[in-house]
């Protein structure tokens, strides 16, 4: 038991010093300074550029930055689509994988073009690697966008009112080069060495020791892992995720996996305060972030390590905790912290199974994407704790009567306006679908083309707990997260459509309401800082966000959560 | 249109940058990786018996068991049970895996049998069970091979993996079993 406290809290912290150096290494990047992989990487960038015609110094505004990251976005998904919906046919398929179905193909590319990974299919069977490779590449391009369009609003923070936000592709391909790929070579040799594949052979047929003839899937896992949870992707290469033995094989990869995921979004933050050089902002961004992260952590690591109340009615022993849908080698403490971990971030991978948790780790699991704010993905963290600092500022602004300000800008009805759409479009997305999946299933409708059979058979367990299968489906399609109550039956044309289309509004909407605050606000002309200023880098500061973001998740979400796994909790106490 | 076809060729070599240089260099690297990156193996008598990190089905009485997997082992579809905790068919599950466990090993009692005997894994191909899972199984084991006892918890112990600073304490059921075989 102390070896896994022990476990938690050293990675934890390691995470955290580490993030620091990287920090400062990921704000010397984007302002362009000298660092140690330019010699490697500036030749390739030109060729880059060179030949597809970019210029990649040109100055850009919060516009052209969009249409930028949009039509490009918008060119992948295409491409995607049509490699997922020919695979079959297509090389590098030695297992002879089926070509996706229109309707999972659509899914599968967009939650991976929009840095999600929600996976309807099962990596072993429903992919080949051909399929896994384009895959792979997109969980590098989606998270450099998230993190080019961090990189804009870094620079439209700036004390100074101008329209020149820097180069989209810039920023772009220096998030791939010098961040992604050298942290996901790093993390793939570490695997490698540990005992994940790395092969194009195809499945292995043996006889095991007590004479069963098994198939034993294979692939090219171990590069895909790395970037997997560098980009805070999360999608699986086989299907049981991080909880499979060949992806994630022994404690060691698992802490390794872990910090991978945890080390973007923390230095992200540091990378702020070194960029602007507002240090003492950045500590109280991650101060709250933190202190949001342990009250979702500490009750979900006690309620696992607890077991079931059910199975200890029993009376076996419950010393390990509880350990359905958990591997041995993990054991319930850090397969507690992961999956709070992997839904604050927006990584999705997960290393036990979530539908199995207890009801207190599935709420918190839960409320951890309903919030989505918390260290949060690659870049896109960023933007959403950003929409929540604009309306607090704004709030505490209104109670001490003065214009608010923020880091020497005026905030005005405009910026607010678009601040307040973006909070509210999350829970709107997510009790929506939730409303709509619950209503069929309520009726137990007769589905017809979107889903074969009535609407209940889409549920893995009865009761309060299904009610929360369909509730998690869509907050981790709304919070661009990807992991699930797997369970939930969902490759079929309801779940694939419906959850592609909160997936593709919940990504790109978050990104465009950022900009276009921090591109209108760079356009506005500094007042200097004099004693009538709100400070942004207090404590008192901090709590105020922390309680706009408690309010704003706690009214919206707490009626849901009450009914699915609050209700589940009370049924099992 | 320049613009699409700008991104066309920008998107192509960055395909070309992420899905083939990255991926032939930790290929290349994995050529150096214990059996050459395709998954470390156990064999017996120079015949491949399992993947060292892949659990497999052990039901004969003759060999320690491992856990429940909702896939049945099947190392080309892994998957978890997905069963939430209060679900009634899946605890009426659980109270008969035990009762089965039970009536396998009648010298136990019930509070003796750790969970992760009786719940199904993450992945369905959990290659480990608890030490104290391990424990129990060992008068069943020796009575049927007819070896004594304490040989064979002595076995059951050298194979204990201890975590020195983090982690759990696990046994590899496949190595537990072909060492249990060589044992006369």
């Amino acid at each position: 038991m102390n070896t896994e406290f022990f476990g938690v809290i050293s990675i934890f912290i390691v995470s955290i010093v580490l993030a620091i150096p990287i920090g400062r290494y990921i704000a010397k990047v984007y302002l362009g300074d000298k660092t140690m992989l330019d010699a490697l990487f500036n030749p390739i960038e030109k060729f880059i550029f060179k030949i597809s015609g970019i210029d990649s110094t040109e100055e850009m505004n919060w516009k052209q930055h969009l249409k930028a990251l949009l039509s490009i976005n918008m060119v992948w998904f295409f491409l995607c689509f049509f490699i997922l919906i020919f695979q079959g046919s297509l090389p590098l398929n030695p297992d002879g994988n089926p070509s996706m179905t229109p309707d999972l193909a659509f899914n599968t590319a967009i939650s991976f073009v929009v840095n999600c990974n929600l996976q309807h299919y099962s990596g072993e069977s429903g992919l080949s690697y051909l399929g896994q490779l384009m895959l792979m590449f997109l969980q590098f391009v989606s998270a450099a966008t998230g993190m080019a369009a961090a990189a804009m609003v870094f620079v439209a923070m700036r004390e100074r009112a101008t329209d020149k936000l820097g180069n989209f592709y810039n920023f772009f391909i220096k998030s791939c080069t010098r961040v992604l790929l050298p942290l996901s070579v790093l993390v793939a040799v570490i695997l490698v060495f540990s005992g994940t594949p790395m092969t194009f052979e195809g499945k292995d047929k043996i006889v095991t020791l007590q004479g069963d003839t098994v198939e034993v899937s294979r692939g090219p896992a171990a590069a895909f892992i790395g970037i997997k949870h560098i980009g805070t992707n999360g999608g699986g290469f086989f299907g049981a995720n991080s909880a499979h033995p060949l992806e994630n094989p022994t404690y060691i990869t698992n802490a390794v996996e872990l910090w991978a995921q945890l080390i973007i979004p923390f230095a992200m933050i540091f990378a702020l305060g070194f960029f602007l050089n507002k240090r003492k902002f950045s500590y109280i961004v991650f101060g709250v972030m933190t202190v949001g992260f342990l009250l979702l952590v500490i009750p979900t690591v006690i309620s696992e390590l607890n077991g079931n109340p059910a199975i200890e009615k029993m009376g076996i022993a419950q010393t390990t905790g509880a350990m359905e849908g958990k591997e041995v080698r993990f054991g319930p403490a850090i397969s507690g912290f992961w999956s709070i971990a992997t839904t604050v971030i927006s990584t999705g991978s997960v290393n036990s199974m979530h539908d199995s948790s207890m009801p207190v780790s599935g709420s918190m699991q839960l409320l951890a994407m309903m919030v989505n704010a918390f260290y949060g993905g690659c870049g896109v963290g960023w933007l959403n704790f950003y929409i929540f600092i604009i309306l607090a500022v704004f709030i505490s602004g209104l109670m001490v009567g003065r214009t608010p300000e923020f880091l020497g800008k005026k905030i005005e009805a405009r910026e607010v306006k678009i601040a307040a759409m973006i909070a509210i479009l999350h829970p709107l997305l997510i009790l929506a679908g939730t409303a709509l999946a619950s209503y069929f299933a309520a009726n137990n409708t007769a589905m017809g083309y979107w889903f074969s059979g009535n609407a209940t058979g889409w549920l893995n367990n009865p009761g309060h707990h299904g009610f929360s299968e369909m509730l998690y489906e869509y907050t981790s399609s709304a919070a661009n997260n990807g992991s699930g109550f797997e369970g939930l039956g969902d490759n079929n044309p309801f779940w694939n459509i419906s959850t592609g289309i909160v997936l593709l509004l919940s990504r790109f909407i978050p990104i465009i309401g950022p900009l276009a605050i921090a591109g209108l606000l760079a356009n506005k002309k500094y007042i200097p800082e004099s004693a009538g200023t709100l400070k942004t880098d207090t404590t008192i500061f901090g709590v105020m966000v922390f309680a706009v973001i408690a309010i704003i998740a706690a009214l919206s979400f707490f009626p849901a959560l009450a009914l699915g796994p609050l209700a589940e909790y009370f049924t099992l106490k | 249109m320049k613009n699409i076809f700008s991104i066309l060729k920008f998107t192509t070599l960055l395909v070309v940058l992420f899905s083939v240089i990255y991926t032939m260099a930790i290929l290349g690297i994995a050529q150096l990786a214990p059996n050459k990156g395709k998954g470390e193996t156990i064999s017996v008598n120079g015949k491949v018996v399992g993947y060292q990190k892949i659990g497999q089905k052990f039901d004969k009485p003759n060999y320690f068991w491992g856990r429940p997997s909702a896939v049945d082992y099947n190392a080309a579809g892994s998957a978890g049970s997905n069963k939430g905790p209060s679900n009634p068919e899946y605890l009426a599950l659980i109270q008969k895996r035990i009762d089965t466990f039970l009536i396998a090993h009648p010298y136990l009692k019930k509070s003796e049998i750790p969970s992760d005997m009786v719940t199904a894994s993450g992945s369905g191909l959990d290659p480990n069970i608890s030490p104290e899972g391990a424990m129990i199984q060992v008068k069943r084991v020796a009575k049927v091979r007819n070896l004594s006892e304490e040989k064979v918890k002595a076995l059951v112990e050298t194979k204990i993996n201890k975590p020195s600073l983090m982690g759990t304490s696990t046994v590899n059921v496949l190595e537990l079993n072909v060492a249990l075989d060589e044992l006369k």
